[in-house]
């Protein structure tokens, strides 16, 4: 695969983003030739183990990441802990998720109905590629070759900038995290800061050499960075017809429709342009107005670590005078209703990506979004990508890379302790992994792992059979030598003995000593 | 009290000190202590590793074992690790209930009503903090990932281990993130682990302690490979093994591979 | 062909096991999920009164931490501290622009330093004119405090959308009675008209999208002024 700026894989063509053509970092390279975008949204690059081992060499990225989740952590538990009721609001939170999805059929009809009697137009989007078709065909019919965009990763899933700029149409993301992504040609690596790998000079780099009107002298302090954002979009907010948006939550009974934001990037895209589309996951519904009440706390505490965050949106169909005067809401499935069908993965709909789950996970941390090989990183993605693209494989699809996520875990738990809306994230993983074996137990040829765990359940199902077995290992006591340890052994433990020492097995296991001290003389039946 | 002991599998077979303390401990406290011989492993291996058929017969075993405690013949069955009681606690009626083995499934949860790890069996069932253990050493304590947040044993651990006597215990710095051994995560994410586990001896030797202890030895083996193979100089005891020492019977310092200068001298 | 509204329908419900609904794209039929209900334990108002003194209290607390710049100020006094805020703004007349239900008294202090440009649904200002103003004074709906968080409904004291976003200051007036402690009294106020463009507030713009660390002011307003008045 080529390698462009900084390292990342090339992207994509875009039209126009206001920046020079190629080379502006002094590169000999084409970063915005017409290259196909060679990744999916939801399956790109190796699988995860390879993947991470590329990402955990990548010192700068290891830093960037341990410091921005440990700020992130921080603040999110001191805004956790000042909430006296943070429990009951979670249940409630995980309550109404629940509810949502029993009632997903009446739900999505009652937001249709209501969308449409307050001017909205309401579309059904099955696919990734229905999708990018409505959105493409509205843009067209409004004569725009340009679209400016809010954060969003239903956007991102189905891969609506790639086909944009295949039809001509330039996306431009205002979100600066997202435009920091753009600008690089990069992919996103968090739900919620999709450019938290960078640092604030590798930040700086990008705009000086792609934004086109940064400042020369620009410097890396984060305040200044913001400014040249501002100062590069602000033409485009005023000038912008059609504007892309998902949505954070819909509310059934009111066709409400929210968008939870920071930078007021959102609220120039959602009021300025004539046009407004949104895209937005039959999953992310609320039934009623009220229910905001509990995710408006949720969100922004477990997001960005803050009691509220600077700018929410809410808006139903059109109102005259104010704001869009066209407003098209694009309801998509994309592989929703096949993790809907399962009835313990389906939690993971209830996901109200807030990126805590990211924040707090171990792997995560070391290995970066970029090792999950989807839009949708860290924990939640393990469970949520595997699932979302189940009807194409995905986990149970054999040799699948996907297939790989649910092990990507050490299931220590982090993630469902601090989901807002208690996804028990590691369960899920669990029966993720056992799906996936069930489905490889038809499949021809043998497996190490399968061999060795049916082996393993032999032995451990009966007390002789696992005496006998601890007795033989400590034939092997005197493989560890003066030291008592073993450093190398063979595959597949070598995978440990590469980094730790194994301890040889001890002279007496623990039931050979508890015969000895605790158990009067035994019958030879026993003594098995 | 007559309480059961389920040793856990790695421990029977690979650390036979940990539930040999927890012997020694529970026996001084005045307690009786079986040991049911038919046992072998909770399951949750199989389970973690996403093979809930062959998870089957390990969990009847260790349910069809265990089940004389719901009988009332034990008042308790103590498990010397928090992934392992977490497993019986959350896992094992699961896994029977998939296989359409509900009469199993509730006499799994019959028994997972009256199965401890060893830190809530001493605090919340015998209610004792102070169990007159002597250990004169630093020891820092790792909370491992189930402990902490399936059992949620909070701070019980630590109110055991401050109560030894002539006990330095010091913090762990990041002490509630995982020390990346996840079962065989272990192996299958290799490079992974490796990097989590790096992090987590790097913490623990920042402590200076001679000692790193926790409530589960499996995490204790992945800790202390890495320790050992850095030469480190710390060494692993599991929390029943600082409880069991004693001044007439002390817990020695565990073998501790020295770093190669004090080899050298 | 089925459309597709259809066809998303007919897979949600066999999703959910609802009978007559084919299956999945990837082939699956799921179980029907359990009856719920949801619990309301949290807290639906908080312990102080909409207006008292440690509502207050905590109002001015979140949004200085948010940096915003926040004023109690006398009723008699609002005129003459809306026309500091503003006066200053520009090297030459400054501009604010004010909706047209807004309480003309709040502009009586102005004077001739400072041009008023009003804005309504019916002849809006278009946006590259708001670029250029200095600043916008709105009323508020409603204030939460444990949030720091102020709300617009788009009435003709606050205005359309597009003028308290565009330009650079907003200048933002609260009345006492309107600021609630808890979210809950607030989504439950905005509620009687969930029709209404809202825009909840909470501080200036900001981001955190570099290392994570919260830098204010980027496309929204850079400054934010709260006058609590009454």
């Amino acid at each position: 695969m080529s390698r462009t700026f900084l390292g990342l894989p090339r992207r994509l063509s875009r039209p126009d983003d206001g920046a020079p053509p190629a080379g502006a970092d002094g590169s000999s390279e084409q970063p915005f030739g017409p290259v196909p975008h060679p990744q999916a949204p939801l399956r790109w690059g190796d699988a995860f183990p390879v993947a991470a081992h590329r990402t955990l060499q990548d010192a700068q990225l290891r830093r960037n990441l341990g410091h921005a989740t440990q700020v992130i952590r921080a603040k999110r538990a001191a805004v956790v802990d000042e909430v006296p009721d943070w429990e009951a609001l979670r249940d409630a939170g995980s309550a109404l998720k629940e509810r949502v999805m029993a009632e997903l059929p009446e739900l999505l009809q009652r937001l249709e109905e209501n969308v449409t009697a307050r001017g909205g137009v309401v579309h059904w989007a099955r696919d990734a590629a229905e999708a990018n078709r409505i959105v493409t065909e509205i843009a067209r019919a409004k004569g725009a070759d340009e679209v400016v965009k809010v954060k969003s990763m239903a956007t991102q899933e189905i891969g609506l900038n790639e086909h944009l700029a295949a039809e001509g149409i330039a996306a431009i993301e205002t979100d600066l995290a997202e435009l920091i992504v753009q600008l690089a040609d990069d992919m996103p690596s968090h739900i919620l800061v999709p450019a938290i790998h960078r640092n604030r000079t590798e930040i700086r780099d990008i705009f000086l050499a792609r934004m086109g009107d940064a400042p020369p002298d620009l410097s890396d302090v984060p305040r200044e960075l913001a400014m040249a954002a501002r100062a590069h979009l602000r033409r485009k907010f005023l000038s912008a017809k059609v504007a892309v948006s998902g949505a954070n939550f819909g509310v059934a009974s009111t066709g409400t429709l929210a968008v939870v934001e920071s930078e007021g990037n959102g609220r120039m895209c959602l009021t300025l342009p004539e046009t407004l589309v949104t895209v937005m996951g039959i999953e992310k519904l609320v039934p009623d107005f009220e229910d905001l009440e509990v995710f408006m706390q949720l969100l922004p505490r477990s997001s960005t670590g803050e009691r509220m965050n600077p700018y929410t949106s809410l808006w139903t169909g059109v109102t005259p005078g104010d704001g869009p005067s066209e407003f098209h809401l694009v309801l998509l499935d994309n592989g929703r209703t096949d993790v809907l069908a399962d009835e313990v993965g389906r939690a993971a709909l209830h996901c109200i990506r807030c990126s805590a789950c990211l924040n707090v996970c171990p792997v995560y941390e070391r290995v970066g979004g970029h090792a999950y090989g989807s839009v949708y990183p860290g924990p939640i993605g393990a469970i949520l990508t595997p699932q979302l693209t189940a009807s194409t494989g995905g986990v149970s699809g054999h040799g699948d890379v996907n297939a790989a996520l649910p092990y990507a875990s050490t299931l220590c738990g982090a993630c469902y302790e601090v989901c807002p809306v208690k996804i028990d994230i590691p369960s899920i993983l669990v029966d993720l992994r056992a799906r996936e074996v069930d489905a490889d137990r038809s499949r021809n040829g043998v497996d190490p792992w399968a061999a060795a765990m049916k082996a393993a359940s032999w032995v451990m199902s009966d007390g002789g059979r696992f005496g006998l077995a601890g007795r033989a290992a400590t034939l092997a006591h005197g493989l560890g030598g003066r030291d008592g340890v073993i450093s190398v052994a063979p595959p597949p433990a070598s995978a440990w003995t590469r980094t730790r020492d194994l301890p040889a097995p001890p002279s007496q296991t623990f039931r050979q000593w508890w015969a000895k001290e605790h158990e009067t003389p035994r019958t030879p039946e026993e003594e098995r | 009290m007559r309480i059961a002991l389920a040793a856990t599998c790695i421990a029977d077979t690979m650390f036979p000190g940990a539930p040999r303390a927890t012997v020694r401990l529970l026996e001084r406290l005045g307690h009786e202590v079986v040991f049911p011989r038919a046992q072998a492993c909770c399951g949750q291996m199989h389970v973690n590793t996403g093979y809930f058929d062959e998870a089957v017969p390990v969990v009847r075993n260790h349910v069809e074992t265990f089940a004389p405690v719901a009988d009332g013949e034990w008042d308790a069955v103590v498990i010397p690790s928090g992934s392992c009681t977490g497993s019986v606690r959350h896992q094992q009626a699961m896994v029977c209930r998939r296989a359409g083995l509900d009469e199993l499934a509730a006499t799994a949860e019959a028994v997972a009503a009256k199965t401890y790890e060893l830190s809530e069996l001493l605090v919340d069932v015998l209610g004792v903090t102070d169990v007159g253990a002597w250990f004169p050493h630093r020891v820092t304590y790792h909370p491992t990932c189930h402990s902490l947040r399936m059992l949620h044993v909070g701070d019980r651990p630590l109110r055991l281990l401050r109560a030894v006597e002539d006990i330095d215990l010091v913090e762990l710095p990041a002490a509630e993130s995982c020390c990346g051994f996840g079962g065989t995560f272990a192996l299958k994410n290799a490079d992974t682990s490796a990097a989590m586990l790096a992090d987590k001896t790097a913490h623990v030797r920042a402590t200076g302690a001679a000692v790193v202890t926790a409530g589960d030895m499996s995490c204790l083996m992945h800790i202390g490979g890495g320790l050992s193979r850095q030469r480190a100089g710390v060494g692993t005891l599991h929390l029943a093994e600082i409880l069991a020492s004693t001044r007439a019977e002390p817990t020695a310092l565990p073998p501790a591979r020295r770093a190669a200068t004090e080899v050298a001298r | 062909m089925t459309d597709a509204r259809t066809e998303v329908l007919s897979r949600v419900g066999a999703a959910l096991g609802r009978p007559g609904s084919g299956t999945t794209p990837a082939g699956k039929v799921g179980a029907a999920p359990r009856d719920v209900v949801v619990p309301r334990g949290y807290r639906a108002a908080g312990e102080h009164v909409a207006g008292s003194p440690e509502v207050l209290e905590q109002l001015v607390d979140r949004l200085v931490d948010y940096k915003a710049h926040v004023q109690q100020v006398a009723e008699a006094d609002l005129p003459a501290t809306v026309a500091r805020l503003v006066r200053g703004l520009s090297a030459g007349r400054a501009v604010v622009v004010a909706p047209h239900g807004i309480d003309p008294g709040w502009l009586a202090g102005l004077g001739d330093e400072v041009a008023v440009r009003e804005d309504s649904p019916a002849s809006p200002l278009p946006a590259t004119e708001l670029d250029a103003v200095d600043a916008v004074l709105t009323a508020a709906r409603v204030a939460c405090s444990e949030t720091g968080t102020i709300v617009l409904d788009g009435q003709p004291d606050q205005g359309r959308r597009a003028i308290s976003l565009v330009p650079d200051v907003h200048v933002c007036v609260v009345r006492t009675a309107q600021v609630v402690q808890t979210v809950p009294e607030a989504v439950r106020l905005l509620g009687a008209h969930p029709e209404r463009p809202l825009t909840w507030i909470s501080g200036p713009s900001a981001t955190s999208d570099i290392e994570l660390d919260r830098v204010e002011g980027v496309h929204g307003p850079r400054t934010l002024h709260v006058l609590l008045v009454g």
